[in-house]
């Protein structure tokens, strides 16, 4: 069983602070680190690895050289090839461009049965790139997985509702988007890491080396444009009500009134 | 002159930094308070690769270097002592001398569970009669057939009565002294071998610390560690690296009390301001800061040479003897500046000196190390 990860270097957005004047991220000193969400699906990947020896597990990323490092990690935790997606001519993507890119390097990569993906990245929170990858490639997807299993020749997964879940059966090829509900990301491996530097690579792959037009992707090839950075501003804090169904009414009423609601 | 990391030895400390804070902070007073080895996490740093650092892959280690294993303890310590020094002890005192001087045979038997953290090393030398003075060991091996017979009793180790694998120093030739010191693999179990008393400690208190009696111990020929009436010599090579180890733990047990203190004096307010503003406290701060550095240095310097195949008995004594009283002076300070707080276990520092004071004492004591040093120094 062949399986493609993609995964995307993000700024810690714990450590991540907005210029106020710019609107903009201010990146500077802050740690990268491998999207969580991207983490779940790795760690999906590689759980089917532990189970079968001959799962292969091939981690995918569009970015800039540094994130070779982020793909370092990835094989340290346990994957068995890792390819860059890095040209100039890829920056500036939305998510449109971006995930126009990944599904060509999909199809260059081949043969492929499943392709997990984090459900949304934390720098964008689009949650666009696996949905528009699985449309590209025209093969079936499920979102916001919190569980998965393999019986027999079908996939089973529980796909996360605000109110319960969706038990969806699946064929392969199929591209899953995990939530952090999955399961517990393993940590890199001592072991693994120093595999990664001495045992395995990194490839890089550029725009020369994918079936795609340089105006089908980076900036050119993308739509969106972002305007303005900003946190919204917390809700006030709720009113719980209390007392029998007919005062909590009256309280209700009176408080829409004198705010000018009704 | 290099003074960066690699990108190994950088992404090592990233991870046993998460793991520490994941798995290994949250416990750290608990196991302190109930004087429990934490198991649960030996078994996790098994898997992980933290069990079997130096040791090759071939044998079922990680193969990373020593600098990344210095790292690994430090990364630990930061928060934990006690798993700092159950890494330590385990590595640098069962997988090391076994992987030194064992034979293919005892690698094999021996070492590959070790370094793959399926089972758990100590180091049996001090006895009550041989502390510092370790070539007057009392514990007798005597050859019948095709067994030794152990007797005798060691006291203060790392790691007694949790690990399976020890390596044990008995005299096999009274008459030559500290040429008549032999070291064997005894394994947990063996008929004649069994745990003592459980020392109650003032610090790391998680940590295992056991007698090891042995009342006619049969171990078979085969496990005798080295040549006959090499003991010593191994004993003391391994020291030399074991040093490495606790210098790495006390390194930790400092920067962790500093973390804390530096956080703690941001917040903290006295006479309306957070007491970090006062230059008293900042500059106790920068000498604490600046110990914490130096001793850093020697103890990767130590380590990058054992790994370059340099010699590094003298520099990993100085390595050991300046971050173990870092450690003390450290936490000292990081009490004093937590004030009343300081003392209660409402903080980690107190848990913190009492863990330092050891790294002056075990693996050879402040006084031992400055003997290393001067002897090696005045010649």
């Amino acid at each position: 069983m062949k399986i493609i990860v993609c995964v995307k270097q993000v700024p810690d957005t714990n450590e991540v602070k907005i210029d106020p004047v710019k609107g903009t991220l201010i990146r500077e000193g802050v740690p990268s680190i491998l999207n969580p969400d991207d983490k779940n699906a790795l760690e999906e990947a590689l759980a089917l690895k532990d189970k079968n020896p001959e799962v292969h597990v091939t981690v995918v990323t569009m970015g800039p050289p540094q994130a070779d490092e982020m793909l370092r990690e990835c094989l340290a935790m346990g994957a068995d090839e890792a390819i860059l997606l890095s040209d100039r001519a890829f920056a500036g993507a939305d998510t449109w461009a971006t995930s126009n890119t990944l599904a060509a390097a999909v199809r260059k990569i081949g043969h492929y049965d499943i392709i997990f993906a984090g459900r949304q990245a934390i720098d964008g929170d689009t949650a666009q790139v696996g949905p528009q990858l699985a449309e590209r490639l025209g093969i079936p997807q499920v979102t916001y997985v919190q569980q998965f299993e393999i019986q027999g020749e079908d996939i089973l997964v529980q796909r996360a509702l605000e109110d319960g879940y969706e038990l969806i059966k699946v064929k392969a090829p199929v591209l899953l988007t995990a939530i952090k509900e999955l399961n517990h990301p393993r940590y890199m491996s001592v072991g693994g890491i120093y595999d990664a530097f001495r045992e395995k690579e990194v490839k890089v792959w550029t725009l020369a080396d994918l079936d795609v037009q340089k105006q089908e992707v980076g900036l050119d090839a993308s739509p969106t444009q972002v305007k303005r950075s900003f946190t919204p501003e917390p809700k006030g804090k709720g009113i719980m009500l209390k007392g029998s169904t007919k005062e909590m009414v009256e309280q209700l009423v009176g408080s829409l009134k004198q705010k000018h609601v009704i | 002159m290099n003074f960066t990391l690699s990108k190994e030895q950088e992404m090592v400390r990233k991870m046993v930094r998460e793991f520490t804070l994941r798995e290994v902070a949250g416990i750290a007073a608990e196991i302190d308070e109930t004087e429990r080895f934490p198991k649960e996490n030996v078994e996790k740093m098994g898997r992980y690769g933290m069990m079997g650092m130096i040791v090759p892959k071939v044998y079922g280690g990680a193969e990373a270097d020593e600098v990344a294993y210095a790292i690994t303890v430090e990364e630990l310590s930061r928060a934990c002592g006690t798993t700092g020094v159950i890494c330590s002890a385990h590595t640098s005192l069962a997988c090391w001398p076994i992987l030194k001087y064992g034979t293919e045979e005892q690698k094999q038997k021996f070492l590959i569970p070790l370094a793959k953290g399926e089972k758990i090393g100590a180091f049996g030398l001090t006895e009550p009669n041989a502390g510092t003075d370790a070539a007057g060991q009392q514990t007798t091996a005597v050859a019948e057939g095709e067994e030794w017979v152990l007797n005798g009793t060691k006291i203060f180790i790392t790691n007694g009565g949790e690990a399976d694998t020890y390596v044990i120093f008995a005299m096999t030739d009274k008459s030559k002294g500290v040429k008549g010191i032999s070291a064997f693999i005894v394994e947990k179990g063996t008929p004649g071998f069994s745990i003592g008393k459980k020392e109650k400690k003032m610090g790391i208190r998680g940590s295992a610390t056991t007698e090891l009696i042995f009342e006619n111990c049969r171990i078979p020929k085969e496990n005798l560690l080295g040549q006959a009436g090499k003991g010593f010599g191994i004993a003391m090579g391994t020291l030399d690296g074991g040093r490495i180890g606790i210098a790495a733990q006390a390194l930790g047990i400092a920067q962790g009390a500093l973390d804390e203190t530096i956080k703690y004096i941001q917040q903290r307010e006295q006479f309306g301001r957070p007491i970090g503003k006062f230059q008293a406290l900042q500059f106790e701060i920068a000498d604490m800061e600046t110990r914490v550095n130096a001793a850093r240095w020697l103890v990767y310097n130590a380590a990058w040479r054992k790994s370059k195949g340099l010699s590094y008995g003298k520099e990993a004594a100085m390595a050991k003897l300046f971050a173990s009283e870092t450690a003390m002076y450290v936490t000292t300070k990081a009490v004093q500046l937590h004030g009343g707080y300081g003392y209660t276990q409402d903080y980690p520092v107190e848990r913190m000196m009492r863990d330092a004071k050891i790294t002056e004492i075990y693996e050879g004591t402040s006084e031992v190390q400055r003997m290393v040093i001067s002897a090696a120094t005045i010649k």
